[in-house]
């Protein structure tokens, strides 16, 4: 890569207490690129992801973001660049809060102007009805609460989006949805994004090149058109894939 | 009387109440089942679910059950006695939910819940149902059971606890098992060896098997037949195998939604809901 990639980690470990969760983890992503992690359940590649967003204290490493290194206390101007969409759309939205509210904090909190016109903005970028911006989260269907979420976390202008299993809690139906509205967005907004799933056909849906995590190490980098040949060199990561087609029957 | 079905089920309407009235979460369906593997398909609020509790009488009260027919083997679920209900619940049919962490109890051990489950439809000392529990995790392909035995579900994995899930209703060595999304929680390898693990063991016991889940290419898969249910009703009732030349285009649209790995799309075809699938059907 010659641009200088917009997020990079180099040498990250993540400790929690005695356990040694993510160890010595390195790769690049490039301006507008599509990354996946993809692994089991403690593999850990949410923790990668959690990290980045600066949501895990306790690690070490090199981790930079558009050039800037990364600390451990990250500044408001971070927190604009860089959102976050997460597995449960249940969870991550406040209950109380109708969408409304739930769209206006990010504006108040990085003192974004033109609240009402930008609300309208993002409910329409993902086709949500006008109806849905004062009803409550409970109102709302799951895919609708996704959308939601992914608004929340476009509204700000960010250019890294990083997605932890965004469709997992949903039906297959309204994940081909979210998978198209995210397939859209990131060529509207040139975002650059981390998806991280366990599903590997989601990840070879939206990602160019992806990674695949075993006991907190990459065991392996490959190309979207060597993850769909089948030209894997782990034995992990061909178990996965032929669990996956196995599974697609 | 019992004609050989295991499970008859014709008509069945389900109500839940709101402040206007009542919302209908199934409306009007009929299928029966032997000693096989039945998917039951459809999206979130299809009605999947509500019709499998319906079968364990398991909704609350002030949901309105209709049917024409609602029985286990011969029993009319509307008209069987709490005591009766009892009996089926966990004895003659298992229940197997989505996700461990919530369906079993974390402050007993794994080998007291399951012991608790065998003794509770079966007779015998303290000592033979933990034998029995033993001897359960063994069949549910735990490789340590000792140490399983005494550990508390917050100690086990998502996988094992679903392996644990279904040595509990295994115990009472039921006629039915319903399993309603039983690997959503789950890795993907993981899913695949729970699935395996209860195809084994439903066809080693002869025991009738329900699946209810979203994802129809798994559904078709680990089961014999396949009813495809959309807003309470069912679409379309076929054989598993024959999945690939389904004919209702919300069969087709499920197929057709997911992201393949073999088969690169730009787009992923979103399904178009035909006003017409909501019509009364006959």
């Amino acid at each position: 890569m010659s641009e200088t990639p917009m997020i990079e980690a180099a040498g990250l470990d993540v400790h929690f207490g005695s356990n040694h969760v993510v160890r010595d983890i390195a790769f690049q992503v490039a301006p507008g690129e599509t990354y996946g992690l993809v692994g089991e359940s403690g593999s850990g590649k949410s923790t990668v992801l959690r990290t980045i967003a600066g949501l895990v204290t306790g690690w070490d490493g090199t981790l930079r973001v558009a050039g800037q290194q990364l600390g451990p206390r990250r500044d408001r101007a971070f927190f604009r660049r860089v959102q976050m969409v997460f597995q449960d759309p249940y969870g991550s939205l406040h209950p109380r809060q109708t969408v409304d509210r739930i769209l206006a904090e990010p504006l108040e909190v990085h003192g974004i102007e033109g609240a009402e016109a930008r609300i309208a903005r993002a409910l329409e970028e993902v086709a949500l009805p006008r109806a849905a911006r004062f009803r409550y989260p409970h109102q709302l269907s799951g895919g609708q609460r996704q959308r939601v979420a992914i608004a929340r976390a476009l509204i700000a202008d960010p250019s890294v989006l990083l997605l932890d299993e965004p469709t997992s809690a949903l039906d297959v139906s309204v994940q081909a949805e979210v998978l198209n509205l995210l397939a859209d967005l990131r060529v509207a907004r040139q975002l650059t994004c981390i998806l991280v799933s366990h599903n590997l056909a989601v990840i070879g849906h939206l990602c160019g090149r992806l990674a695949v995590m075993q006991h907190g190490r990459i065991v392996e980098e490959l190309t979207e058109a060597q993850l769909r040949a089948g030209e894997a060199q782990h034995p992990h990561t061909r178990d996965l894939i032929a669990l996956s087609h196995e599974l697609e029957g | 009387m019992s004609n050989g079905n295991l499970v008859e089920i014709r008509d069945l309407h389900v109500d839940f109440p709101n402040p206007q009235g009542f919302t209908p979460a199934v409306r009007g369906i009929s299928f029966s089942m032997g000693r096989e593997k039945l998917g039951i398909v459809g999206e979130s609020g299809s009605g999947k679910s509500v019709t499998g509790r319906a079968l364990m009488r398991l909704l609350p009260e002030a949901a309105r059950v209709r049917a024409g027919a609602l029985r286990f083997d011969g029993t009319d679920i509307l008209a069987a006695s709490e005591r009766q209900m009892r009996g089926l619940r966990g004895g003659r049919i298992g229940l197997i939910m989505q996700d461990p962490k919530y369906s079993l109890n974390p402050v007993m051990t794994v080998g007291a819940q399951i012991a608790e489950a065998w003794r509770a439809h079966n007779k015998g000392s303290k000592r033979e149902a933990r034998d029995a529990a033993l001897t359960l995790l063994e069949q549910v392909k735990i490789r340590d059971p000792g140490r399983v035995l005494d550990s508390y579900p917050h100690e086990v994995s998502g996988g094992m606890g679903q392996r644990v899930m279904i040595a509990m209703m295994l115990a009472p060595n039921p006629d039915l098992l319903i399993a309603d999304e039983p690997t959503s929680a789950l890795d993907a390898s993981v899913q695949a060896e729970i699935l395996k693990l209860i195809e084994d063991l439903v066809s080693a016991r002869g025991m009738g098997l329900m699946l209810i889940s979203h994802d129809l290419p798994l559904v078709g898969r680990f089961c014999d037949r396949v009813v495809v249910m959309y807003a309470g009703q069912v679409m379309e009732e076929l054989p598993a195998r024959d999945l690939h030349r389904a004919q209702h285009a919300y069969t087709r649209g499920l197929l057709d939604c997911m992201p393949s790995l073999s088969q690169k799309r730009d787009r992923l075809p979103v399904l178009t809901r035909d006003a017409a699938w909501l019509e009364k059907r006959a």
